[in-house]
């Protein structure tokens, strides 16, 4: 043998091996190999998209601007705070983003400047104005995605869900992507629940607390709100609660009156769990408050006895008990209609935090696992289908030449597929269409040079300078052919999304690879059977 | 030496007329067909529109009458259903983006297990797609044509010469707009995969052209005197086995993927299917002819 044609095979061959090797995890057998290999060779393989693999992807908006305005607001209630305790005379009142102070005096200035210097402040007539500067904006909406981000971490932790991929994108997105979640519904709810947990005294002293009516048809809530929007004093607003009958799972609604302000938050929770009530076995949720939370609750408590304490999530009140007495030591608990699956999310949220904005779904693609299993299985299929209709139609048309580019074609999907995991790539299902075309056009480059062979041989060549000069001519016709469709796959990874960067991936690597195997492994071949006997006829 | 054609003498050049006029009547289709679905009058996928689709597997096969049924009967507004063949599968499509997302695959499931309690499903998938996503992925997609297109041109017009570039040029998108048209007419979705596979086709068309361009590009080197409509005809000749078997082994893969890849895939390589049979035609008949028209006969005498 040739000594270049030596090198070639044996480069040939270690391609080979360091492809199976790469593959290994992806097979069965990876399981079988010795300890000191699944720990120090490679063990990753290919990954499965979510589209094979089943799991959820979602894409949340973060609503900055939602995090602007309370944060705003949080401004406006402690500014209160601070003019009662120094005993100054003023209405503090929330304009969009503004918080207006009116009548204004020098001492109540001098309170502000000291207390609130990171706010803008302008001064007309009797009123004072307060707001908050473009830095500060930005940085309250970054601030909230990245909040967010760390909260949904937390939420999903603790669901318990292996693999999971949270990442921000762009300004205020953020992408989840979930492998293998059985419940979809329940881990969207997780997620996007907001789970603001805010304490809110019942305004029964009202009149209008009486004229609101007991119980409503599920989906009325608008028309009872805009029926008394006029009535409800200012400081008040209309909540609804949920009641759902446990023998007949009916579930109604009926409106109550709280007061706007929150007494206390869910920002002072150290520890909330799912209890079971040991009469009735229905679960409910016991929080723990932070020594701060505990003080608070103890004097809400205190200052509100005989009147109702609204437990409210996200603007829906869970119950809203009687205070019976001053309430120290710093633990409640959350009842409700719910069962345990509910009480157990609930406190899953509730210990992960509420997130800083709401979260709006933008995009939700879920797959469940028989279908991506069946889709491989499909894919399967059809490849071992067109490799098999190509294989035989190659052999038919070019004879013994065929079955080179037959050994061209195997040698190329192996190193595909090898290439693939090396790199750890992911395998969608566009992906496996990749492959497959892939199979397709793998076997071109030899058409293209088989075809000039001939031409050289009607011309009248010997076999091994047809060979020779059809290798030639034809490399840059493959290369150039080879190139465009490189570029529409490199277009479609720059543009695509998950699942056709798959393809991308897919398409483009195995263009590159068909490269190299025509132009190295089939001419090996070539020039293995031409060194050997001066060969008289070329099979092609 | 086995040969689907042999020394075939056909007057390509002289039927570029023909030619002309067929590809100007599905390249208007295919620009009415932009023309649409740019106005969002086209049946877009949910990835393009935004929207809701919900697969269903159920136990025993179900009517898709039953299943309208019941959705009317629910209050689901706006929706269409496609039954896949063989398992049981009924897919709903639901295009009302005012809603929230989420609501409307919790609504179309629970409607359907209440009023069809007999027959058990299961999700096999949900996808649901709000305007501002749906707008991105058009606006994607659009750039990536442009974008492929582009490039494309830069690259033949470097290693050929601009005529030939343009001729390849005007051959990828005539493919990739017949295609559409194709679609169009037949009232399939137009979605994020079906511009995957048209940008598939743009690339490998250009297999085609390129094996074409390099063979009147060399005779038209040794051929000084011949005019040169007769080295163009002849070139097509030349190669003409290598261009049908080259796109015939890659047919031979969508038709595999056509009959056995399933569902997902299977819009996917119609199209394939449909772009190598066009493009290996526009290789021929479209691309050649324009780098006549377009370079005149002189362009290629100084070379």
């Amino acid at each position: 043998m040739n000594k270049s044609i030596f090198w070639r095979f044996l480069f040939i061959g270690i391609a080979v091996a360091a492809a199976v090797i790469f593959f290994l995890p992806n097979t069965p057998f990876f399981k079988s190999m010795p300890d000191w290999w699944q720990k120090n060779m490679p063990n990753k393989g290919i990954v499965l998209g979510l589209d094979l693999k089943g799991g959820l992807h979602l894409v949340f908006e973060v609503e900055a601007d939602k995090a602007v305005e309370s944060t705003v607001e949080r401004y406006a209630f402690t500014i209160k705070e601070m003019l009662q305790k120094k005993k100054l005379q003023a209405e503090v009142k929330k304009n969009g983003l503004n918080i207006e102070i009116t009548p204004t005096s020098q001492e109540l200035m001098k309170a502000l400047k000291e207390g609130y210097n990171n706010l803008d402040m302008s001064e007309s007539g009797q009123t004072a104005t307060l707001r908050l500067n473009d830095k500060e904006r930005s940085f309250i909406k970054d601030n909230a995605a990245n909040q967010a981000l760390e909260t949904i971490r937390n939420r999903i932790d603790q669901f318990g869900v292996a693999e999971p991929t949270i990442h921000r994108q762009g300004q205020n997105e953020i992408v989840v992507q979930l492998p293998g979640v059985k419940d979809p519904r329940r881990a969207i709810d997780l997620i996007g629940k907001t789970a603001l947990l805010e304490f809110k005294i019942v305004n029964d002293d009202s009149p209008i607390a009486a004229q609101l009516p007991s119980s409503i048809t599920l989906g009325d809530e608008e028309k009872i709100l805009s029926q008394f929007a006029d009535k409800v004093p200012a400081d008040s607003q209309i909540l609804f609660e949920k009641k759902v009958n446990k023998e007949t799972g009916a579930v109604t609604k009926f409106p109550i009156l709280v007061r706007k302000d929150a007494m206390l938050t869910g920002t002072l929770l150290t520890e909330a769990k799912v209890t079971l009530d040991s009469q009735f076995s229905t679960p409910y949720v016991s929080i723990s408050f932070n020594p701060e939370g505990a003080k608070r609750f103890e004097e809400v408590t205190g200052a509100n006895v005989k009147k109702r304490l609204a437990i409210v999530l996200d603007n829906t009140v869970y119950s809203a008990p009687v205070i019976q007495e001053k309430i120290g030591g710093g633990n409640a608990q959350i009842t409700g209609s719910y069962g345990m699956e509910e009480a157990k999310d609930l406190s899953i949220v509730l210990k992960a935090g509420a997130l800083p904005a709401p979260l709006k779904m933008l995009q939700n693609v879920t797959v469940g696992p028989s279908l991506g299993s069946d889709s491989i299985e499909a894919g399967k299929m059809a490849g071992l289908a067109g490799t098999i209709a190509v294989a035989i139609f190659m052999i038919f048309y070019y004879r013994l030449s065929g079955v080179i580019a037959d050994f061209a074609l195997i040698l190329n999907i192996i190193l595909l597929f090898g290439a693939m995991a090396s790199m750890n790539a992911t395998l969608s299902l566009p992906g496996i269409a990749g492959i497959i075309l892939v199979i397709g056009m793998a076997v071109d480059s030899n058409v293209l040079m088989f075809e000039r062979m001939r031409d050289e041989l009607r011309a009248g060549k010997t076999p091994r300078s047809a060979v020779d000069s059809g290798y030639k001519k034809a490399f840059w016709t493959i290369f150039d052919s080879h190139i465009t469709t490189l570029i529409t796959a490199a277009v479609l990874f720059q543009f695509g999304t998950g699942p056709i960067k798959g393809f991308a991936v897919t398409l483009g690597l195995g263009v590159t690879i068909n490269l190299y195997t025509a132009l190295i492994g089939t001419k090996s071949v070539f020039d293995l059977i031409n060194s050997r006997r001066d060969v008289k006829k070329l099979s092609i | 030496m086995l040969e689907l054609v042999k020394n075939t003498k056909i007057d390509f050049m002289g039927k570029k007329y023909i030619a002309f006029v067929l590809s100007g009547i599905i390249s208007i289709i295919g620009l009415f067909a932009i023309y649409q679905i740019a106005h969002g009058r086209a049946n877009l996928g949910i990835d393009f529109a935004g929207g809701t689709s919900v697969q269903l597997k159920f136990e025993k096969p179900a009517k898709v009458h039953d299943v309208r049924k019941a959705l009317e009967e629910g209050g689901i507004k706006d929706f269409d259903l496609q039954e896949l063949t063989g398992e049981n599968k009924i897919l709903v499509r639901a295009k009302n983006i005012e809603i929230q997302l989420g609501k409307v695959s919790e609504q179309i499931t629970s409607v359907i297990s209440q009023k069809l309690p007999d027959n058990k499903f299961v999700v096999d998938s949900t996808t649901e797609i709000g305007p501002k996503v749906g707008g991105k992925l058009r606006a994607d997609a659009g750039w990536a044509i442009v974008v492929s297109t582009i490039a494309i041109l830069i690259y033949i017009a470097v290693r050929f010469k601009l005529n030939f570039a343009v001729g390849a040029t005007v051959a990828t998108f005539h493919d990739v707009t017949a295609v559409l048209a194709i679609f169009f007419l037949l009232g399939k979705e137009i979605n994020l995969i079906l511009v995957t596979a048209l940008l598939t086709i743009a690339g490998y068309s250009l297999t085609d052209t390129v094996v074409v361009f390099d063979r009147i590009r060399e005779n038209l080197r040794t051929r000084l005197k011949d005019p040169v409509d007769a080295v163009m005809n002849l070139s097509i000749n030349e190669v003409l086995s290598r261009t049908i078997v080259t796109s015939f082994t890659v047919l031979l893969t969508s038709i595999a993927l056509f009959f056995f890849g399933g569902e997902v895939l299977h819009d996917f390589s119609l199209a394939m299917i449909i772009g190598l049979l066009i493009g290996t035609y526009s290789s021929i008949f479209v691309a050649s002819p324009i780098v006549l028209l377009w370079g005149g006969n002189k362009a290629f005498a100084k070379k």
